[in-house]
């Protein structure tokens, strides 16, 4: 949103200089502004409570393990040994993997609802599109287990395993379940977020480059391509990372199709495990104060990785639609 | 020479575009196939059973739902209790007195807020009110649910605040209003049907949520009275049976999905139909 945050030169500063001259201040006033502060506070207060929350609880595990935390692969309860590396491997992964089909795929939706479509046809599509981002995370995984993963081992995993066998990828025992379902379904369920941020980001771009394409005689596609693409480049790559952002955190879904075994296997018919769900699965029956301190570190990571992508977003995103016409082509 | 280029660019135009036709197509399979399955599967469990009975062991015939729906319902009713008021002061505060230092700050926590997945919200509140209080509760789930909705609502009322016309409060200023009067009586109101929507989309994003749910109310087979026990959801009731081996509990996720999606949709569809009569919309 490009809102202007300028005010009416007659209402602010008129109350301000009242003031100074000693009109009697408004009790309304502020006791409405000290309340919204307060409450506007609170945003703040939340996120900082459970930066805090997490580093607390996560401290025994840290202080135990160090740095060995993320590069070891032993993950034994019984023993009380912890390391994270199967299930950051898992979540990088599978959502890189997610980032392989969404990418392509948002942006085309992206370029056709803001180049190509009727007008007509843009708001409808762009509904449906949204709409498969309410769809609830567990009913995605309701519907991989009993839909999807049934049909990629019957039907996607043989085909795969039989032209591109030769691959490590796509070698190994066809399940259904495992690397290849997590990355279609956190595909699934990012694509929304990616095309619709990167329509905002489309539509930022003046029209006048547009125009000024097509007025050379482009062809539409070649004035998306020449004119708009680039003009538009790192808020695309922003959207790409909010939907990053979105696939490293997601869990239900994900926990439903994955497989949930704590390997590193280059096959992406293999199970694997990622943080989220390593999370959701063994949080509530973990026993033992280092053991749910581990699980709070592994929370502790994936917070502070999807806080930084975050940040990195919007700063791509708000970039587009401040860049000065003629630059950065 | 040149007619031959040129049919080159007419058809690599023409391969773009479908491209772009065929991805939209793709992007909206999975739709088609969720709203499919769960359609076809769940139907078949919706009985009025389903929506008056508590659920039943697993091998006895029967058997309903009817706590994870008043589970679910209670914990989004809490979670708009907390999540809604001071979420709409903070929009307020960010489009009336948001542009000093403090306010950069708070819009900038929303949005890595809204970020946030939503496991480490729920062990967020875990360590605050479970482990304090020893025990499950609905009032844990509707805390993790607020913390959910309060950035999303906090943004949602902050723009469309600022869409508002600043020459409707130059008028009720001009009137001799305060200006917290011209805020709520004026502003707010005439933004309230955008509000609304943006606020009912975040409801729908949360009454769907199971993840930050599973630690913090937790579930339960019977009834719960009040707020101070575990209580049943529909999404955690979903993802339990859906991972269960028994095929009848199976039956009862794809009925739950059923009403569940149903939920959400109308709530989706509801809050969309609500914004061409704002003077917000957009």
């Amino acid at each position: 949103m490009s809102v202007s945050h300028e005010v009416s030169p007659l209402i602010r500063p008129r109350s301000k200089i009242l003031t100074r001259f000693g009109r009697e201040l408004n009790w309304g006033d502020f006791v409405f502004r000290r309340t919204t502060a307060l409450l506007a506070a609170l945003v703040i207060a939340v996120l900082a409570a459970m930066a805090a929350a997490m580093l607390h609880g996560s401290a025994e595990s840290m202080a135990k393990f160090g740095l060995g935390f993320v590069s070891s692969q032993v993950w034994d309860p019984v023993r009380d040994v912890y390391g994270a590396l199967p299930f950051i491997y898992g979540t990088i992964a599978s959502s890189l993997l997610a980032l392989c089909f969404a990418v392509p795929i948002s942006l085309g939706v992206a370029i056709f609802l803001s180049e190509l479509a009727p007008a007509w046809l843009r708001d409808p599509v762009a509904f449906l599109v949204e709409l498969l981002a309410a769809v609830p995370s567990v009913v995605y995984g309701l519907w991989g287990i009993f839909a999807l993963a049934p049909w990629l081992r019957t039907t996607v995993e043989p085909l795969l395993a039989s032209t591109l066998g030769f691959l490590p990828f796509f070698q190994g025992q066809q399940r259904g379940f495992g690397m290849l379902a997590g990355g279609i379904i956190l595909a699934i369920m990012i694509t929304p977020t990616i095309s619709s941020v990167s329509r905002e980001v489309l539509r930022a771009v003046p029209g006048e480059l547009r125009e000024g394409a097509l007025g050379l005689g482009a062809t539409p596609w070649e004035a998306v391509r020449v004119a708009v693409l680039p003009y538009a480049r790192s808020g695309l790559v922003g959207a790409a990372i909010l939907g990053l952002g979105r696939a490293l955190g997601e869990t239900m879904a994900i926990t439903m199709v994955i497989g949930n075994r704590s390997e590193i296997s280059a096959s992406l018919f293999a199970p694997s495990y990622t943080m989220a769900s390593v999370i959701a699965n063994e949080f509530s029956e973990a026993t033992g104060s280092l053991y749910l301190s581990a699980l709070a570190e592994v929370a502790l990571l994936l917070f502070v990785v999807t806080v930084l992508l975050n940040i990195l977003a919007r700063l791509l995103v708000w970039r587009v639609g401040r860049l000065p016409l003629g630059g950065n082509l | 020479m040149i007619s031959s280029r040129y049919t080159r660019r007419q058809v690599s135009d023409l391969v773009v575009r479908s491209a772009c036709v065929l991805a939209t197509v793709l992007a909206l399979i999975p739709l088609v196939s969720v709203l499919y399955y769960v359609t076809s599967r769940g139907l078949s469990g919706i009985s009025l059973s389903f929506f008056s009975e508590l659920p039943k062991p697993v091998g006895e015939s029967g058997g309903g739902m009817a706590n994870a729906l008043v589970g679910t319902l209670k914990l989004v009713f809490l979670a708009c209790l907390l999540g809604i008021p001071p979420g709409v002061a903070a929009g307020v505060y960010l489009a009336e007195f948001g542009h000093s230092r403090f306010g950069k700050w708070v819009r900038f926590s929303a949005d890595v807020m809204s970020g946030v997945p939503s496991i480490t919200v729920g062990i967020f509140v875990y360590s605050l009110v479970v482990l304090q209080t020893k025990h499950f509760s609905a009032f844990a789930g509707g805390i993790a649910l607020a913390v959910l909705m309060l950035p999303t609502v906090t943004r949602t009322t902050e723009e469309l605040l600022q869409l508002v016309p600043e020459s409707l409060r130059e008028a009720a200023l001009g009137l001799g209003v305060p200006q917290w009067r011209a805020t709520l009586r004026v502003m707010l109101r005439t933004a309230a049907p955008g509000i609304a929507t943006g606020v009912m989309l975040a409801v729908a994003r949360v009454a769907g949520e199971t993840a930050p749910l599973l630690f913090t109310a937790f579930s339960n087979p019977f009834w719960s009275n009040g707020l101070n026990e575990p209580t049943a959801s529909l999404p955690v009731n979903i993802y339990n049976y859906a991972v269960s081996p028994y095929e009848e509990w199976h039956q009862k996720a794809w009925a739950a999905a059923l009403v569940l999606l149903l939920l959400v949709l109308l709530l989706n569809v509801s809050a969309r139909l609500l914004v061409p009569r704002s003077v917000g919309a957009r």
